[in-house]
């Protein structure tokens, strides 16, 4: 006989270390070919310079218009908010779902009743928190489509969710919370960067 | 019954899966006497393993278009996360795929692992050896540089030398009179899909042939002629698993130290794995000063360029270069000994195979060297002793005076 | 039968190409260390300067910049003056066409030009410029015969004449020889030209300092995998007689 597996020489513990042994480091090394290419699948550094931060000269944004930048591919706008825009803004706080921006849609130093840094400028990712689409703008006080109590905000095309000039989203549509508002910080009065929190924020 | 065993026995009630599990591994009887050169084949299996997993993770950001083929390799080795590693994994892998495949067959030519009952594993290997060349070869036109372009372009132009229908031959090939953007999105299929599928199927029906009569050892005896008489078992048989499973792992590593040590120390392999001349971006109007093909295929190049053309047509040179491989389909049946093992084979096979691997080496090295008289007449006298190691064969290995077998394996 | 002309013309003419090939001049050996950072500085500005105004780099991003200890910061003030993003690729002003018409070529890109020419063929070639008034732009080179690109840094090294010697009926270059002297000397010169080689191997594979650091991790890993499945073997193996 060649085998003499059960034999009473075979040092049973010992195999059952070896093979323990032998199954964690063989374990080390299956991880070790997997995480790199697992990790080969995370944005690479043309992606990530794509969606670096983007510097946006807000100067030429006059009282109520609205400009839209690409920041990682995704719309984001910049409203200047006239005093009167952001004087209805506090009236229909009770119509609002989240009024206080609790939930954390926006970075804390946008957690105020303006969602902003500054009050006049909002910035806000323009993709409804439904379903992606994104939003379209409309400032004009009672809208005749949009009903007589309408004070001015977002309206989105797709399923009818509504949003105020503070981009925050009102009872009763299907989008669950307001948009988002991105990182952001004021380089200077007149330049905004998109993308990073300011330094030590 | 733990509930392990249970779902066990649900499995097995529906699907053969301890029957598999024990007819290829833990019941599969290996001859105890495995040498070195029985790590090539489970080596072989896991650079095809590697090949695929690398090939995968690079499909999912190379881009088969001539204008953004070269840079998306770039693109690869520095903006990828780790696609670095991926990469030179991937043209590391592929000459070692070679070198592993080229000492496998060497093992079967020593022990006469070809001859009957084996012939049809041998068949499928050459077919896997086929598969293989052409994947390597639609493979290397993928980085778009200037040996992956003119590469193709010397052997699409081999098909044209074809009579008669050669020229359309190779234009549909290509889809283009010129290697071009058409051609580089067909071979990226071919290398990606087709190829790959082909190639599992026929490791397949291999492995599976080789466990229908069972392996073949260096003494070049049928284990099967002595069976334990109540169990059955082969007396000099023992499991695959564990006994093979946990030898080969040690040949895996040591394997995989000599890989790495490549791929972390010399990539470019000195230029053989990777060419200067293929970081240059193809370029259709200007050729390499010196073309080569990649070391794997030299032996072949060297025979296709030592014969002479006949009426200005390199077409002899081609079918020679086809007969050398398909020689290799014909080995089981051109040998004509009394015993497999180049143990027990008389001094003439063992001279003629040493020839047959000087010959084999010596055509490869040529294959890379520019050709110039002297070379050329090397080149001939080398491939005429390759072809006459299969046609004098039959003569060579009935007169050959062997040693008489033994009866069971020898340690 | 053309294709198979232009097949047998090839193959024809591999051996001469190869022989003209193979008569090479002499390259001097680079002083290449990707581990020196100090020295890649000096060459990555000296590329950024130089040579940047006429070949890219497509392939490299200003910002891997930083694997050489530069902060993002001071590649944007001392790197970067043809790009506006530190994440952008290197790339040139320049169209083809213009480049094809000043020089008769496009001048190559450079990401992986280390990787094809190689180091010491770079270093030669850089030091190898030598004043000759028979060609268009005034300059040629020991290494590069009728270059289509003049003498870049002749301000730095200063004008070089050959000096000539017989070989075989023919007048071969045997050295060059300082005319006029630049703005560094000699040896001041061959080492900024092996900064900027040493910069050019660099780029030819950014990853190439952390590839060698992970190979040894790997090959120690390796080692301790090997011990242990020896020892696995061997305690199987006992079983076997």
């Amino acid at each position: 006989m060649s085998q003499e597996v059960d034999g009473p020489k075979v040092d049973v513990r010992k195999r059952k270390f070896l093979i323990a042994a032998a199954s964690a480091v063989g374990g080390v090394a299956v991880a070790g070919v997997a995480i790199p290419l697992v990790t080969s699948m995370q944005p690479s550094a043309r992606a990530k310079a794509a969606g670096a931060p983007v510097e946006v000269d807000i100067s030429k944004v006059e009282p109520g218009m609205l400009l839209t930048v690409e920041w990682r591919g995704k719309p984001v706008w910049i409203v200047n908010r006239t005093p009167e825009m952001l004087e209805l803004m506090a009236k229909h706080e009770d119509q609002l779902t989240d009024p206080k921006s609790d939930m954390p849609q926006q970075p804390d130093y946008c957690k105020n009743e303006y969602r902003s840094i500054k009050p006049e400028y909002l910035v806000a990712v323009g993709i409804c928190t439904h379903l992606g689409c994104s939003p379209t703008y409309r400032k004009e006080v009672g809208a005749a489509d949009l009903g007589a109590d309408w004070a001015g905000g977002f309206f989105c095309p797709c399923h009818g969710s509504r949003f105020d000039l503070a981009a925050r989203v009102y009872k009763g549509v299907p989008a669950p919370t307001n948009l988002v508002i991105p990182p952001h910080q004021y380089l200077s009065d007149a330049k905004l960067l998109i993308g990073v929190d300011a330094k030590g924020a | 019954m733990s509930a392990l065993q249970k779902m066990m026995g649900w499995i097995d009630d529906r699907l053969p899966l301890t029957a598999t599990y024990k007819a290829h591994l833990s019941e599969y009887y290996a001859p105890k006497n495995f040498n070195f050169w029985y790590f090539f084949g489970s080596l072989a299996l896991l650079v095809l393993v590697i090949q695929i997993v690398t090939g995968i993770f690079l499909t999912m950001n190379y881009k088969p278009d001539a204008e953004l083929a070269f840079i998306s390799v770039e693109y690869i080795m520095r903006d990828v996360e780790w696609g670095w590693l991926i990469r030179y994994m991937h043209s590391t892998g592929a000459s070692m795929f070679f070198v592993v495949v080229y000492l496998h067959m060497f093992r079967g030519l020593m022990y006469g692992s070809y001859r009957k009952p084996r012939e049809l594993i041998w068949i499928f290997g050459v077919l896997i050896y086929l598969m293989l060349m052409a994947e390597a070869f639609l493979g290397y036109l993928l980085p778009w540089g200037q040996m992956s372009f003119w590469g193709a372009q010397v052997i699409v132009n081999l098909f044209a030398a074809v009579p008669f229908i050669g020229e359309d031959l190779s234009i549909w090939i290509r889809g283009d009179y010129v290697i071009s953007d058409a051609t580089l999105n067909r071979f990226f299929a071919f290398h990606v899909i087709a190829l790959p599928l082909v190639l599992i199927a026929l490791v397949a029906v291999h492995l599976v042939a080789l466990h229908e009569v069972g392996s073949n050892n260096p003494d070049g005896v049928e284990i099967k002629k002595h069976k334990d008489p109540v169990t059955h078992i082969p007396l000099d048989g023992i499991p695959f698993h564990p006994y093979y499973t946990v030898k080969d792992i040690v040949g895996v590593i040591v394997f995989l130290m000599v890989f790495s040590a490549i791929l972390f120390f010399a990539p470019e392999m000195g230029g053989y794995f990777l060419e200067a001349a293929n970081f240059v971006p193809a370029d259709p109007l200007k050729t390499p000063e010196h073309i080569a093909p990649l070391w794997y295929f030299t032996p072949f190049y060297a025979i296709l360029r030592a014969v002479p053309p006949l009426f200005g047509s390199q077409f002899p040179g081609v079918v020679a270069m086809g007969l050398s491989i398909v020689f290799l389909f014909f080995l089981p049946w051109l040998d004509r000994s009394k015993v497999k093992s180049i143990r027990y084979r008389g001094p003439i096979y063992k001279i003629a195979l040493a020839l047959f691997i000087v010959s084999f080496i010596g055509l490869g090295y040529l294959g890379l060297l520019p050709s110039t008289p002297v070379a050329t007449i090397f080149a001939q006298v080398f491939s005429v002793i390759y072809f006459l190691f299969f046609l004098l064969m039959p003569w060579y290995t009935s007169i050959d005076k062997t040693k008489p077998e033994p009866e069971r394996v020898t340690g | 039968m053309k294709r198979l002309k232009n097949f047998l013309f090839l193959l024809a003419a591999v051996p001469v190409m190869a022989f003209a090939a193979g008569a090479t001049v002499h390259l001097d050996k680079a002083p290449v260390n990707p581990g020196d950072q100090d020295s890649l500085q000096r060459g990555a500005r000296m590329f950024v300067n130089y040579c940047l105004n006429c070949h890219s780099a497509s392939a490299m991003r200003y910002s891997r910049l930083e694997d050489l200890g530069l902060t993002e910061d001071q590649i944007k003030a001392n790197l970067m003056f043809a790009a506006e993003k530190p994440g952008e690729t290197m790339k040139v002003g320049m169209t083809k066409s213009d480049a094809k018409s000043w020089f008769g070529a496009t001048p190559p890109d450079l990401s992986v030009i280390a990787r094809s020419r190689g180091a010491d063929w770079l270093y030669t070639y850089l030091r190898g410029f030598y004043r000759d008034d028979t060609r268009a732009t005034g300059w040629n080179n020991t290494v590069f015969d009728k270059v289509g690109m003049p003498h870049v840094l002749w301000n730095l090294q200063g004008e070089m004449v050959p000096h000539y010697k017989e070989e075989g009926g023919h007048q071969v270059i045997e050295r060059l020889e300082l005319a006029k002297p630049g703005s560094v000397t000699l040896a001041e010169y061959d080492a900024m030209v092996g900064d900027l080689v040493n910069y050019l191997v660099w780029m030819g594979e950014p990853a190439q300092v952390q590839r060698k650091q992970l190979g040894v991790i790997v090959l120690i890993f390796l080692g301790l995998f090997f011990v242990v499945a020896y020892y696995l073997k061997k305690e199987f193996w006992k079983d076997i007689h």
